[in-house]
């Protein structure tokens, strides 16, 4: 399998009144292409950084993080990054906001109307391209959102609790909903969550990280089928991982 | 994605109902205890205020032998000329002090020392500089307006949500392109309310820029009623300056609501 996003010793410190902060501790982690890995850890663990670095929004600290193998510089539509408060251009309509990105990019006014549609159709929002997003839902903006980020053509999508605002019905079937959107045009994801139940549902892998100083604590393979379904959901194979998942991140070790 | 049923509905549209009919009675109904306070009040005989009859009767002799239009475009030109200078000023300035930190250090010491002195206190400076004519009572104005106005335009560029900005810069946006749409539309809310503080802040500094040797305007019929003890024209001449605001301050609130109706409120 090829190695899309790598990092490799990355550190972090912030710089602070009162001292330096260790945020993020020597992570290593390698994200293969197509591959859907979810990032779960107590508030406070470095989760945004780690994430912040890899969409070059943050400025990067020690050691590296290749992607396809070329250092990340800086920002760039090759990254889809999906924001926890949505980010959508309120004075825009769902449909222009999809548009944004695409506007940015060298192809015609047919080729860009043609790939805003088949995103929105996409995610499910046919009937409210022409909304404003003060008139969607919670659930419905982080569609837009995600269809925004789907029409440029990522490779990888980096999403930062992107349901943790929303109930928790809306947040189920936004999970399936994606699951079908990343099966159907498979790119290579890196979620973060603080919701175990989503970090198991959703990932080939679920990375566990331990704070003080930020670092993984450890890498827990998903070995289950897609598609996932209700009946996944509700298994014991299910149950047994979110177990192990729930154990690695309430009951962890204090660093040494 | 199709394939799987979309439950959420869109959020139910404004939880408080409102009724305009209601409140549109209830202002005329103000409007007319009001008169009728004034009309019990000048009749008392107290200080020998004038009613509102007498003041609607010079009002009509004014429009008639076309003093008060005369006056009225005076004071609008003038006030027009200091808001659009003002603003169209004010904007750039604005949006300059709040994307580069380096143009706020340099600018915002002045514009907050300008701030704290009332505009009025600048008219002898601007006299004995520009002279009597036109130009020391437009600087007022356009001083009042730019003040007000600029300051709301950088904090509106301050305040853009920076997740919006970071929306579109990992979409591969250029600093020219986040600037020009996220930064501009974003502050659009905040312009158009510095535009009203302006346009409040000229309007009331008309009154006294025509304190500077007018030849006409309301500020300056007014100073004339006051030597004759003309209370009518006072008046003819406050109401007309309360009701040309409130005009001016309702148009640009409609261009708020054009400009800005897709701001979530709550
Ligand atoms: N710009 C910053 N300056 C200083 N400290 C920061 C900054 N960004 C994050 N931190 C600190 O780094 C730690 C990790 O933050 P973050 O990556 O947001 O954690 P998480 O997303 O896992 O909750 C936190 O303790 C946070 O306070
Ligand atoms: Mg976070």
């Amino acid at each position: 399998m090829n190695t899309k996003i790598s990092f490799q010793g990355v550190s972090k410190t912030f710089e602070l009144k009162g001292g330096r902060f260790l945020a993020l501790d020597r992570v290593d982690l390698d994200i293969a292409d197509r591959e859907f890995v979810t990032v779960v850890g107590p508030s406070g663990c470095g989760k945004s950084t780690l994430m912040g670095m890899a969409a070059g929004l943050v400025e990067p600290g020690t050691g590296r993080i290749l992607l396809d193998g070329a250092p990340v510089t800086g920002p760039g539509p090759d990254r889809g990054v999906i924001f926890q408060q949505y980010a959508l251009f309120p004075w825009l309509t769902v449909r222009k906001n999809v548009e944004f990105g695409l506007r940015l990019q060298p192809i015609s006014a047919e080729e860009r109307h043609r790939r805003a549609q088949h995103a929105i159709d996409l995610v499910g929002l046919t009937d409210f391209a022409d909304a404003l997003p003060k008139t969607l839902s919670g659930g419905m903006k982080q569609r837009c959102a995600i269809a925004r980020a789907y029409a440029v053509g990522p490779q990888v999508l980096l999403m930062d609790e992107p349901f943790g605002a929303l109930d928790a019905l809306t947040r189920v079937q936004l999970q399936d909903q994606l699951l079908d959107t990343w099966s159907r045009e498979r790119r290579t994801v890196m979620f973060i969550t603080h919701d175990v139940d989503e970090a198991v549902y959703l990932a080939n892998r679920v990375v566990v990280m331990a704070a003080r100083p930020g670092r993984i604590h450890r890498i827990i393979d998903v070995d289950l089928p897609y598609p996932r379904t209700e009946e996944v959901r509700l298994s014991p194979e299910f149950s047994r991982i979110r177990n192990e998942v729930w154990h690695s991140v309430y009951h962890q070790a204090p660093a040494a | 994605m199709t394939a799987v049923s979309v439950t959420d509905p869109p959020p139910s549209p404004g939880r408080r109902l409102r009724r305009p009919g209601r409140t549109l009675v209830l202002n005329v109904v103000a409007v007319l205890a009001g008169l009728g306070a004034w009309t019990a009040l000048s009749m008392s005989g107290i200080t020998g205020l004038t009613g509102p009859v007498e003041v609607a009767a010079r009002g009509v002799e004014l429009v008639a032998d076309g003093t008060l239009t005369n006056d009225m475009l005076a004071s609008l030109r003038r006030v027009f000329t200091g808001f659009a200078l003002g603003t169209l000023l004010a904007i750039p300035v604005g949006f300059l002090m709040g994307w580069y930190a380096t143009a706020r250090a340099l600018i915002e010491p002045y514009v907050q020392f300008f701030r704290t002195i009332p505009p009025l206190a600048i008219i002898p400076l601007a006299i004995l500089l520009m002279g009597i004519g036109e130009t020391p009572k437009v600087f007022v104005i356009f001083l009042a307006a730019f003040l007000s106005s600029v300051v709301s335009t950088f904090q509106g560029v301050l305040d853009v949500d920076k997740t919006l900005i970071n929306a579109a810069r990992v979409l591969g946006a250029s600093d020219r392109t986040i600037f020009l749409k996220v930064v501009v539309p974003a502050s659009t809310p905040f312009i158009i309310v510095g535009m009203r503080i302006g346009l409040g802040a000229a309007w009331g500094t008309l009154v006294a820029a025509e304190l500077i040797a007018a030849q006409e305007g309301l500020g300056y019929r007014m100073q004339q009623a006051q030597l004759y003890y003309d209370l009518p024209t006072i008046f003819v001449g406050l109401i007309s300056i309360g009701v040309l605001g409130l005009i001016m301050d309702r148009l640009l609130l409609l261009a708020e609501r054009r400009f800005t109706g897709w701001q979530e409120r709550r």
